[in-house]
Order: C-alpha cells, then sequence, then structure tokens
C-alpha cells in the first residue's frame, strides 16, 4: 500500500491519508462533471460502520440524487464538513478540498482490488460507464 | 421588478412579459367584493376576542379584477396539454376527456360527507367495488384496493402487504428488496419505507436486468423484486418470464411498478405474467388529474394468497348491500376514509366509456404513437435499446456535448418550437436522457410536426450550437439559475418584505 490514490468502477477515489489505515474517499473529477454542479452533500455520521459497497454518502445536484459507495469496508473517522456549506467545492477540488469523508478500514488487503490510474482510465474509455 | 432572468428589453426579443407576483401587484386599500348588508368590521365582532388576531395579517391587497386578471395570465402563460403536445416520457401526460370533469361534479357524489355510513354511500360503495373488479378483470388479480393517494403510496402498500405476508408465514428473513437501476425513485424511497434494505440490480448494456446479476443477488433474504414493466427505457424486459421464474424458486414475491400499464392494458395482465402485487397510477393510465386537478390514486392489485392483507376498510358485497370491514389480518388503514373517491369516480367512467375493446386501443396507440415517433426520430440522436419501443423511448444527447451542449439545451430550445419539453436526465442510467412519451391520444399530425421540429433542432444543434444557448426566447422566463436556487434558496417574495 502507498500514498498512491485508487478508484472504483462507480467513480469513488481513495487515498492514505499518511496512516496506512486511515483512507481519505472522494469522487472523481469525471463523476464531478457527469453530477454537473453539486448543490447539496449528505455525509454520514463520524462512528458509523459502512461495509464495502455500500451507500456511504449522497450527492445531489440540480439532475439528480447520486449514492456514493464506500470503495473499502471501515468505520467512519472523518467528514469534510466544508462541503456541506460550500458544496461547490466538490466541484472545484474534487481530489483536494472536495474530499468527503475518511475511514478506517477494516481490511488493508481490499486496497489491492480497486483500479489504479490506468485502470481507472480504460474503464473510463471502456464506455461501460455506470454508478453515478 | 426583481426578476433579471426574462431579458425582454433585448431588440426583436418574442418574449412575452412576465406576470408580476401579487405581492408587487398590491395596492394599500384595495379589497373584493362585500355582498350588500355585510362590512368586514360587523364579522369581526363574531369571532371570540381571544382569538383575534391583534394586528392585521400580512396578505396582498388586490381588488377581485385584479385577481382575476393576474390568474387568468398566469394560466396564459402556463403549458398544458390542453394547450400544447407534452411528450414528458414517464409521466404519460394524455389528454383527459373534459367528461370525466362532469362525471366528478355529480352531486350525489360530489356532496357525499366523509362520514357518512356505508348505509347513506351504497351508491358510491357499488362504483368503487365495481371499479376493484374491473381492474382485478384488468390486472388479473383477485382482489384489489383503492386506498392507496397516489402511485408510491401504492407502493408503499405493497411493500407493507409483502412485510406482512412474510410475518405471517413466520418468515422473518426476508429483509431485501431487489429493484433495477432503471426503476423509479419511488421504488427504492418506498422499500426503505417498509423497513427493508435496496439491492440495485444494474441494467446490462441492452438496458434489461442482466439475469447473471439477478441470480447473484437473489437469496433467502430477499423479500420481494420489484419490476416496473415495460422498463423507464419504454422496452419490455426480454428475459421476463426467465426473471418471473427465478424470483418464484427463490421464495421471494414479484412487484410490478404499473406506472407504464397504458403500454399494455387490455393486452396483457400481470397477474398472468406470474407478479404476485402490482399497482397502477390513474392518472397515467385511467384519465384522472396530475395534480393540480385534484388528489392522485395508486390502485394496488393482489393476487389472492394476498388478499387477507390488504389496507382496511375493505368494501363487502353481500346481496345488494355495501359494507366496510377490517379484517384482523389487514395491514390496517393507509389512508383516511376509503381513498380518492372522486378520483376513482372518473377513473371508472373512463374504463365504462372506453369499454373492453377501447381499453385495448389506449395501449395499442400508446404503442403505435411511440413507435411512429421513434422510427420519425432515428437518425436524429442514438437511442437506448434496440428494435420497437414501448409506450416511451429515450434518446441520448451526449454526443452534442462535443458542441458544448445538454439535453437540457435542447429542451430549451424544443420550448421555443411550441411544444412542452420531454424529460431529460431520467433514467440516470443513460447520459444526457431526452425521455419521449407522444401518448395515445396525439395524431399523427401533432407527431409529424413535433418530428420535423426536432430534426430541425438537433441540426441547428450540430451546425450552430450557440444558437441553442440562447434558447428559450419565447418564454416569459429563460433559464433560471437552478444551481444558485438549490444552493441559496429565497423562500419569501422580498416584495412581501415591504408589505409586512
Amino acid at each position: 500500500m502507498s500514498s498512491e490514490r485508487r478508484y472504483t468502477p462507480t467513480h469513488e477515489w481513495i487515498q492514505s491519508v499518511g496512516d496506512p489505515f486511515r483512507m481519505r474517499v472522494g469522487i472523481t473529477d469525471f463523476a464531478q462533471k457527469e453530477i454537473t454542479d453539486v448543490v447539496f452533500v449528505e455525509l454520514p455520521k463520524i462512528g458509523k460502520k459502512v461495509p464495502r459497497g455500500a451507500e456511504a454518502a449522497i450527492i445531489e445536484s440540480v439532475k439528480a440524487a447520486f449514492s456514493i459507495y464506500a470503495p473499502m469496508g471501515g468505520e467512519i473517522v472523518g467528514i469534510n464538513s466544508a462541503i456541506e456549506s460550500n458544496p461547490a467545492l466538490v466541484n472545484a477540488d474534487p481530489y483536494g478540498a472536495g474530499w468527503l469523508f475518511e475511514l478506517k478500514v477494516d481490511n488493508a488487503s481490499e486496497w489491492s482490488s480497486l483500479l489504479d490510474e490506468n485502470g481507472y482510465r480504460a474503464h473510463l474509455s471502456s464506455g461501460s460507464v455506470g454508478g453515478h | 421588478m426583481s426578476l433579471e432572468l426574462s431579458g425582454g428589453e433585448e431588440s426583436g426579443s418574442m418574449r412575452p412579459p412576465m406576470e408580476p407576483t401579487l405581492w408587487q401587484k398590491s395596492r394599500p386599500g384595495a379589497r373584493g367584493v362585500f355582498p350588500p348588508g355585510i362590512s368586514p368590521e360587523a364579522l369581526d365582532g363574531r369571532c371570540p376576542e381571544q382569538i383575534r388576531r391583534k394586528s392585521p395579517l400580512a396578505l396582498p391587497e388586490l381588488s377581485e379584477l385584479d385577481v382575476v386578471r393576474h390568474f387568468t395570465r398566469l394560466s396564459h402563460l402556463n403549458r398544458g396539454v390542453d394547450t400544447h403536445f407534452y411528450p414528458l416520457g414517464s409521466c404519460t401526460m394524455k389528454y383527459n376527456p373534459k367528461i370525466m370533469d362532469r362525471i366528478s361534479e355529480i352531486t350525489g357524489f360530489r356532496d357525499l360527507h366523509p362520514r357518512t355510513g356505508p348505509e347513506g354511500m351504497q351508491g358510491l360503495l357499488e362504483v368503487l367495488h365495481t371499479l376493484e373488479e374491473s381492474l382485478g378483470h384488468l390486472l388479473g388479480m383477485e382482489a384489489v384496493t383503492l386506498a392507496p393517494a397516489a402511485g408510491a403510496h401504492g407502493e408503499l402498500t405493497g411493500i407493507l402487504i409483502a412485510r406482512r405476508y412474510f410475518e405471517s408465514k413466520g418468515d422473518r428473513g426476508r429483509t431485501e428488496i431487489l429493484i433495477p437501476d432503471s426503476a423509479h425513485g419511488t421504488n427504492p424511497a418506498s422499500a426503505a419505507m417498509g423497513g427493508f434494505t435496496v439491492r440495485v440490480l444494474p441494467s446490462g448494456s441492452d438496458g434489461g436486468v442482466d439475469l447473471g446479476h439477478l441470480a447473484e443477488t437473489l437469496s433467502e433474504k430477499t423479500a420481494l423484486v420489484m419490476m416496473t414493466v415495460p422498463s423507464t427505457l419504454g422496452i419490455f424486459e426480454k428475459d421476463l418470464l426467465k426473471m418471473v421464474a427465478m424470483v418464484k424458486d427463490s421464495g421471494a414475491l414479484l412487484y410490478m411498478d404499473g406506472a407504464n400499464f397504458n403500454a399494455f392494458i387490455g393486452l396483457l395482465r400481470p397477474g398472468d405474467l406470474g407478479f404476485d402485487i402490482v399497482h397502477i397510477n390513474t392518472h397515467k393510465t385511467l384519465a384522472t388529474p396530475h395534480g393540480g386537478g385534484g388528489p392522485g390514486s395508486g390502485p394496488v392489485g393482489v393476487k389472492a394468497h394476498l388478499a387477507p392483507f390488504l389496507p382496511s376498510p375493505r368494501i363487502r358485497k353481500e346481496g345488494e348491500r355495501y359494507s366496510l370491514v377490517s379484517p384482523e389480518t389487514s395491514i390496517g388503514p393507509i389512508r383516511s376514509f376509503i381513498g380518492s373517491t372522486l378520483v376513482l369516480l372518473r377513473a371508472l367512467g373512463y374504463l365504462r366509456m372506453l369499454g373492453g375493446e377501447g381499453v385495448r386501443r389506449v395501449a395499442l396507440y400508446a404503442l403505435l404513437n411511440a413507435n411512429y415517433l421513434r422510427a420519425r426520430l432515428s437518425g436524429t440522436l442514438p437511442r437506448t435499446g434496440s428494435g420497437l419501443c414501448a409506450h416511451e423511448f429515450v434518446l441520448s444527447a451526449k454526443e452534442l456535448g462535443a458542441e458544448g451542449l445538454h439535453a437540457s439545451d435542447l429542451a430549451k430550445e424544443i420550448l421555443d418550437a411550441g411544444y412542452y419539453a420531454p424529460t431529460i436526465s431520467f433514467p440516470l442510467i443513460v447520459p444526457e436522457a431526452l425521455m419521449i412519451e407522444p401518448t395515445e391520444t396525439e395524431s399523427k399530425e401533432t407527431l409529424d410536426r413535433f418530428a420535423e421540429d426536432f430534426r430541425r433542432i438537433v441540426d441547428l444543434a450540430r451546425s450552430n450550437p450557440s444558437r441553442i444557448k440562447e434558447a428559450p426566447r419565447r418564454t416569459p422566463v429563460a433559464r433560471p439559475d437552478e444551481v444558485a436556487a438549490a444552493r441559496d434558496p429565497v423562500l419569501t417574495d422580498p416584495a412581501s418584505l415591504h408589505l409586512s
């Protein structure tokens, strides 16, 4: 495991924030463009346990509401409160100030099954983009 | 006026002026008509002192004529099926014959008090019982409830029935409901309200449910599988009968979201296809109002093994007499009294007017019109799915992204061409979706005119996208800032603050 960013086919990213078990999650640049202007974000409660692939947050645009799934299973240990009052951050800086929540992951080996940068790019160009 | 959106100052604009709000039109001292011999001051004295207002209520002040002109002008700015072709996919904006309004105004029904006992409303109970039987026949279901107040309320009712059914068998392990990703958003919402966990079934590349995924997801935890037939993509699942068999084998119940029943009413019966529970939306299928004109109704039909759980009260017929009963096995009342009775009266009137053959022709024309328009629009934008469609079809404007355009931009230009716009951005699984449903009540001439305009608009989008970005030019409001409105909503008319 490294500080490398990994991805899901449903357009979440996940990245360690130093501690190998503490991971930060957000949506990809592709996803924020597809969703268009984010107007509301519903973040999970700290302490909530989320299995891998379970809905962890909801993002709303003027088009629709989108479920955000946990890329790895774990416990919510941090949320980005800044995006609750300023949801535009998710569009402006999806990999930075627009992050969503942080997980204390249960099983670090889940990491290896996620898409790397090239894998995610290949997924996008394959056209089979679902999820968001 | 603070409506900067209107842009009516541009030279050569065809934009009608926006009607000011009642607050903006308020004039101090203006008021409506009081009948002779009654003064507003005299009315004050009839109200007990302790509940009388100490200060006047902050309301706009207008004459009767001001109010009449205000609402008449608004009605002229409005677009409805009475004024424009309305291909709003998924919503089935068909024309409701005006005689249905007369039927719901029959005083013997209209003036009944909700607390009237069964002996005082035998006629109404007969109407409702007859409608239950007619719907049961059309749906292939042994019992029907007319109580739910809308389609989504019907979903919740069906889900509570499924829950009670498994509880009655002592099976408490079935906690999951499976729903395709193309479903109406109400399906997962109703499942969650009913206390179930939602599992999403992803669509395959043809827009249908992926059988392999269904097999993986079905388990002894599955209580219900909710299918929309035809799907929101306007497609009859080609593997529907296989899916039905797989669900039956798993011991789960099958639910049909019958919102699109106008695509096969009189042709196919959900009960014969193997479904256990089905709801329909009377406003989409049976000529009742789409909001505004009255409450909704979402009747639910079930197979015999689920009949004991239907909501109470139930209408029972013994000889020629009707009574209301509340069986102990019922899930209980789900709405006040006995449903949206005047809406249901219209639904029965519509079925009676059309008869069996007429009802069949509703479906045939819904299918014919959609397929005619689909064929006329082929070559404009790519469609999701192939072959025949059902009562609607979905195009994707994704390729116009290269010109910087979205489906919403096309929709704005469609408004200028003199139509209500199609549904956009739904279903979510199609990027830049335009969902077109002509409905059974439109003529070939209307469809031809729309097809020509649609083709012209897509051509314009390719040749001169900046023109499309300027649309609409003929509506009082052009492009409201939806993002700012959602992020920072202003819920009070600023003009009202100056008056209070």
